[in-house]
């Protein structure tokens, strides 16, 4: 589904990647860890297609096509999503609007029709209760004036609506208590399918307690340092990252 | 270049102008007179530093009513806001009766064309024009006043609550083309009276002439008033409008400026809060493009203490417009507590667009709360790319994050039909390319 061959990336002329190699297929869920300034969300940004970032090497084919070549917008149509670890906030565009258009957008881009705004209410009906999140977060504008926990929980409302092939969900237990911790887990567990891959962006293996993931990657220095099983996040847990940054420094 | 306005007028007071009252007459004349003497602003002028009103100098726009057969048959559907309004329609300046559409009005609430006024309250309209949008230093209100002749009167008696809005719809069309209309309004609310006025000005086809009004309102103890101001004028039209009101004490004014039309503009909004316990709000948006000139001068002063002002101006500024915000808050020595605060927000949509912002506070009392803000800003290229991830197009990114900058000011609208008229107004705008 995704394969990731030499990436590197720069940021105002800065290199963060240094040459990522990475293979997601389908039904698979991998975990990408590391500590701070180690590249984590700058390769989930470049996945995204955010223009801060200049990708200056290697080939990123999603579904047999050069994701790179896609506008942001074209990749979210084909099923790429990414949970931002900071939710922009949008105000004067109420959240509903927002879900809706982007919805339609997604749709259309798929070749189906725009949905009816009743048979859209029914939909997020279903979807909000997957998050516990109250309907009065419909009527206000985006993110604007929400709590952590509402934010990160709007990202996965907005993921449960678009239903994307690809999540990636950048530090999203970020700023979490333990209690929106499981229901965001529980959301994005709830979105599993066979034909969905999921890469889980974290400093901490808390969130990996919930969200059980096939591979674990360590992330140093732009580079991929450690693969392993779901066992390779216990051990940073333990050991912390120090005993795999040192030679990747 | 004030000579043919001056000819004008010697016609204008040998013939029409003899419909008014003699003081009327004694007004006039010495309107011209003090216009004579001042001329038009130049840059020079503080106030009027960013904005050049040479195009309207060398416009030599005839002081010459238009002939009311040149009018011809007019929709004005368009620039209408629900039935419930009480209209007075006004073409190239003058008061048609066909066009206008009355509403049931309660009782002794009167809305005339200025001719009928001067007839119908003469006492009313001695007492308050002229009294409040002083021309000492104003040269456009001095032109203005110097041929005033058409507009409304409207009188809202004490006790009196106007449910539904009353629309001055002033259009403009071809035959308005190099000719100056100057329609003048007063509006008199009454103790513990509300109301709600909209003026619009519109324009019909793209005709190049120049609009110069002024009104006058003034607010009865405990009153209300909320009064819209739209300016939609052609795009080849100038437009120069002063609304200058007068607060008793407990009276509440909220004034909304919506201005989006003429090549070049430019809005006064005057407020003096002369008791104790007013509140004035004076809100806007402009939305300039082309090289339009669209110009905004509010100006409160506070007279006495305990009362507040709040101010929020919003542009969206695309081509090579050039917006000017100035605002002035005076807070005069006598005036302790007031709570005041400005704020102006511009979105610049283009690298060409330009916009000169000045708040202007000068406080005389020592204890007072006034703040003031203003920010110039381009489309956040963080929510864009936010919209774009959830697979929003680039372009209806743009436009929602646009439309969205101006909706917090237009909904501080109460009323529906035009907050939802102006709203529709703004997203078209940026929507349809």
């Amino acid at each position: 589904m995704l394969e990731i061959r030499g990436l590197t990336a720069t940021v105002s002329d800065k290199e963060i990647l240094r040459g990522i190699d990475l293979i997601v297929k389908p039904g698979e869920v991998h975990a990408v860890m590391g500590p701070n300034g180690s590249g984590k969300s700058t390769l989930a940004q470049v996945l995204a297609g955010h223009p801060a970032y200049e990708v200056t090497g290697g080939t990123v084919t999603y579904d047999g096509q050069n994701l790179l070549e896609m506008d942001a917008e074209v990749r979210a149509q084909r099923g790429v999503f990414l949970a931002f670890q900071y939710p922009v906030e949008i105000p004067g565009v109420s959240n509903a609007y927002f879900l809706r258009a982007a919805y339609n957008e997604v749709r259309k881009a798929q070749g189906q029709e725009e949905i009816d705004p009743l048979s859209f209410a029914d939909l997020m009906d279903e979807k909000m209760a997957l998050v516990e999140m109250d309907h009065s977060m419909l009527t206000r504008s985006v993110n604007a004036g929400f709590s952590g926990g509402e934010k990160k929980r709007n990202e996965i409302l907005q993921m449960a609506v678009l239903e994307p092939r690809l999540a990636i969900l950048d530090e999203t237990d970020s700023g979490l208590d333990i209690d929106a911790l499981r229901i965001v887990a529980n959301g994005v567990n709830s979105l599993k399918k066979p034909t969905n891959a999921t890469i889980v962006v974290t400093h901490y293996q808390r969130l990996l307690n919930y969200i059980v993931p096939d591979y674990v990657h360590v992330l140093a220095g732009g580079r991929i340092v450690r693969s392993g099983g779901k066992e390779l996040a216990l051990e940073l847990e333990a050991k912390g990252y120090d005993w795999l940054t040192g030679d990747a420094a | 270049m004030i000579e043919s306005y001056l000819r004008n007028f010697e016609d204008f007071s040998a013939n029409g102008g003899m419909f008014a009252p003699k003081s009327m007459r004694a007004l006039r004349l010495s309107a011209i007179t003090r216009f004579e003497q001042l001329g038009f602003p130049t840059t020079r002028n503080e106030d009027w530093h960013f904005t050049s009103v040479s195009p309207i100098v060398e416009g030599q726009f005839a002081a010459v009513a238009v002939p009311v057969a040149a009018v011809g048959t007019i929709d004005v559907s368009a620039w209408s806001f629900g039935a419930d309004c009480h209209t007075l329609v006004f073409v190239n300046g003058v008061y048609n009766a066909a066009l206008s559409a009355s509403a049931t009005l309660p009782d002794g609430v009167r809305v005339l064309p200025m001719r009928d006024a001067f007839d119908a309250m003469p006492t009313l309209v001695e007492d308050h024009l002229g009294k409040i949008a002083s021309f000492d230093a104003h040269s456009f209100t001095a032109l203005n006043t110097a041929f005033i002749e058409h507009g409304a009167v409207v009188h809202v008696p004490a006790g009196v609550e106007l449910v539904r809005p009353i629309h001055l719809l002033y259009l403009g069309n071809s035959a308005a083309a190099n000719r100056v209309v100057q329609p003048r309004n007063l509006i008199v609310v009454g103790t513990h009276a509300k109301a709600t006025i909209i003026e619009s000005y519109a324009g019909i086809g793209d005709g190049t002439y120049f609009t110069n009004t002024v009104t006058e309102v003034s607010l009865g103890e405990g009153a209300t008033l909320t009064h819209l101001k739209l300016q939609r004028e052609s795009v080849n039209a100038f437009h120069v409008g002063t609304l200058d009101a007068r607060q008793a004490r407990d009276s509440h004014f909220f004034s909304f400026s919506f201005a989006t039309g003429a090549a070049l503009s430019r809005t006064n909004t005057y407020t003096e809060l002369r008791g104790e316990g007013c509140g004035a709000t004076l809100n806007g948006l402009y939305l300039g493009n082309r090289d339009q000139v669209i110009d905004h001068q509010t100006r409160i002063e506070h007279v006495e203490p305990n009362c507040y002002s709040r101010e929020l101006y919003k542009g969206i500024l695309d081509g090579a417009a050039h917006g000017v915000f100035n605002g002035k808050v005076y807070v005069h020595p006598e005036a302790q507590k007031t709570d005041g605060k400005q704020t102006n927000n511009t979105l610049l949509l283009s690298e060409r667009a330009q916009i000169d912002t000045k708040p202007q506070l000068e406080i005389f009392a020592d204890d007072v709360k006034c703040t003031h803000g203003a920010t110039v800003g381009r489309l956040d290229e963080t929510s864009l790319f936010y919209m774009k991830s959830r697979g929003i197009n680039a372009r209806m990114a743009r436009e929602l994050l646009t439309y969205a900058f101006a909706a917090d000011v237009l909904e501080t609208i109460e009323q529906v039909d035009v907050r939802e008229g102006l709203e529709a107004a703004t997203l078209v705008r940026y929507t349809e390319h």
